[in-house]
């Protein structure tokens, strides 16, 4: 049980092996008094978002991925980050650390599911992205002024329903209208969907569950950034 | 009249209806609007699709209520139109059933709130209680012979849905179903093992599994319950396939045919209580009764 353990005596790489473990289970109390030892050990509060936060949430993804893991371990150790992170986000900004991308996301027009959406919007702001989730039922225009004002790197749309998805090719045909669509990468999501509706509407990839939103995200980002995946 | 008690007793298999959304979907329903509101402002056509599934061999048939909780229809600035719109929806149904030459049963529909429940999401249990309550009491209200919980994926929302129709009425007969689209698991990981267990604890007079991703996936999800089998009766009610897109369309690509053979090996499976779900028609249900009566004599 971890709150038997002394975390002021253990060393730092064990303690970022505590907070991963941590994460893993959900505890957010016990995450939040890690962040805060390795902060009082002078660690950046980029690195313990990287090597503690965001390495764990790694785990998590993989085994969401495949099947060990399911949506209520999700949700939880999505709380314990969000309880890390309350605590880094003033420091980051403050320290000035670079974001490694930011995503606008949201269920389309005429879609009302939110769960896997915002399972998405968790797992990518545990990895390091800055999210702007406009929540469901969106319809292009509110699409279109997000990325105006927020720039992302990466635009994510999440249909539950097959007789919504086919509203994600409206956006993406607005995007090419105007011009921008090279500007982002569009990821698209949901149950109905698969790689062969991805391709139809133009879309950059199709991700079947968070996890793999997450890693296609970092890839196709690299690949664009011209950094080796 | 006919309950389901009686139908069971009879022994063999009982067909339900099939998809009710996707239907009126093809029958005009805009995109993103409820179908729930067609109750109240469309309700001959939602009738059309009660008598199209009577006609193909439908012995149980589920309300046009699935989204009809008050979190649904909030996203529709709809909350409002709860108890009006599952009267309806029962009333619709009664008097189809009540003008039909064949016996039917009406199943008043409860779907999932949408949201997730406490501690993983933000949805009191008492409060996910009270919804099902007003949706339960208004489709007793509306005379329905049953209720029909579906789509479910945590135990904790079966157990809310379970307890605040059980406010309304000590008696009426309660079925359950989940969705097991996750690894042979449902969205919050429940297995069918674990649903079996708990839902038979529930009282319930069928469980089972409907939706997901198409036929083979709740054949699994049947011989799993069958396993444990204590008696109560399974229910397989798959969606016809994962849907394709083609040419801006969703099409759901399982044929009558395929839905006959899923029909026939879910019996075979152990379940007693069969149907479609999304993407199914009354052709679906049709070649579902031909095959189950041609196989099991």
């Amino acid at each position: 049980m971890s709150e038997e353990i002394d975390i002021t005596k253990l060393e730092t790489p064990e303690l970022l092996e505590l907070i991963q473990d941590d994460l893993y289970d959900g505890l957010a109390d016990e995450v939040v008094a890690s962040v805060n030892e390795l902060l009082a050990r002078d660690m950046t509060p980029s690195d313990v978002l990287n090597k503690g936060l965001v390495a764990g949430m790694e785990i998590v993804g993989f085994d969401f991925r495949d099947g060990i893991l399911f949506v209520p371990e999700v949700l939880m150790a999505a709380k314990a980050m969000k309880a890390g992170m309350e605590i880094l986000r003033p420091l980051l900004i403050e320290t000035g650390a670079t974001q490694i991308g930011t995503l606008v996301i949201g269920t389309v027009k005429g879609d009302i599911h939110d769960i896997g959406k915002n399972l998405v919007s968790m797992m990518m702001e545990g990895a390091g992205f800055n999210v702007i989730n406009l929540g469901i039922n969106t319809d292009v225009d509110a699409f279109l002024e997000a990325i105006e004002e927020h720039k992302p790197d990466i635009l994510g749309m999440s249909a539950m329903l097959t007789t919504t998805m086919t509203y994600m090719a409206v956006v993406i045909e607005a995007l090419e209208e105007k011009g921008i669509r090279d500007q982002l990468l569009v990821l698209v999501g949901g149950a109905p969907l698969n790689d062969a509706f991805a391709e139809e509407i133009r879309a950059d990839a199709y991700c079947r569950d968070a996890a793999v939103g997450v890693e296609t995200a970092k890839k196709l980002l690299a690949i664009r950034r011209g950094q080796p995946g | 009249m006919t309950t389901i008690q009686n139908l069971l007793d009879r022994g063999g298999y009982i067909i339900t209806d099939g998809a009710m959304g996707t239907v009126l979907f093809s029958a005009g329903l805009e995109h993103g609007d409820p179908p729930e509101l067609w109750n109240i402002n469309q309700p001959e056509r939602v009738a059309a699709v009660h008598e199209a599934y009577i006609e193909a061999g439908s012995q149980v048939l589920l309300t046009n209520t699935f989204g009809g909780s008050r979190y649904r229809l909030s996203l529709h600035n709809a909350q409002g139109q709860v108890v009006e719109a599952n009267q309806a929806a029962a009333k619709i149904l009664r008097q189809v059933a009540d003008e039909s030459d064949v016996d039917v049963i009406v199943a008043g529909d409860i779907g999932p709130s949408g949201e997730v429940l406490a501690p993983y999401g933000e949805l009191a249990f008492q409060d996910a209680k009270d919804a099902f309550t007003e949706q339960a009491a208004a489709l007793i209200d509306g005379n329905v012979d049953l209720i029909w919980i579906e789509t479910m994926s945590d135990l904790e929302e079966v157990r809310a849905a379970v307890e605040g129709t059980r406010e309304v009425s000590d008696e009426i007969p309660i079925v359950t179903t989940m969705t097991f689209d996750t690894h042979g698991r449902t969205m919050m990981g429940v297995t069918p093992e674990q649903a079996y267990e708990t839902l038979s604890s529930f009282e319930v007079i069928a469980l089972g599994g409907n939706c997901g991703n198409g036929p083979e996936e709740i054949i699994e999800v049947i011989t799993k319950m069958s396993s444990l089998n204590n008696g109560k009766p399974l229910v397989a009610k798959a969606n016809a396939g994962i849907p394709e897109l083609v040419n801006g369309k969703a099409v759901y690509r399982a044929s009558p045919e395929t839905m006959a053979d899923y029909a026939v090996n879910s019996f075979n499976a152990g379940a007693r209580i069969i149907g479609g779900c999304c993407g199914s028609t009354p052709d679906h249900i049709a070649a579902i009764k031909n095959a189950l009566a041609i196989h099991v004599q």
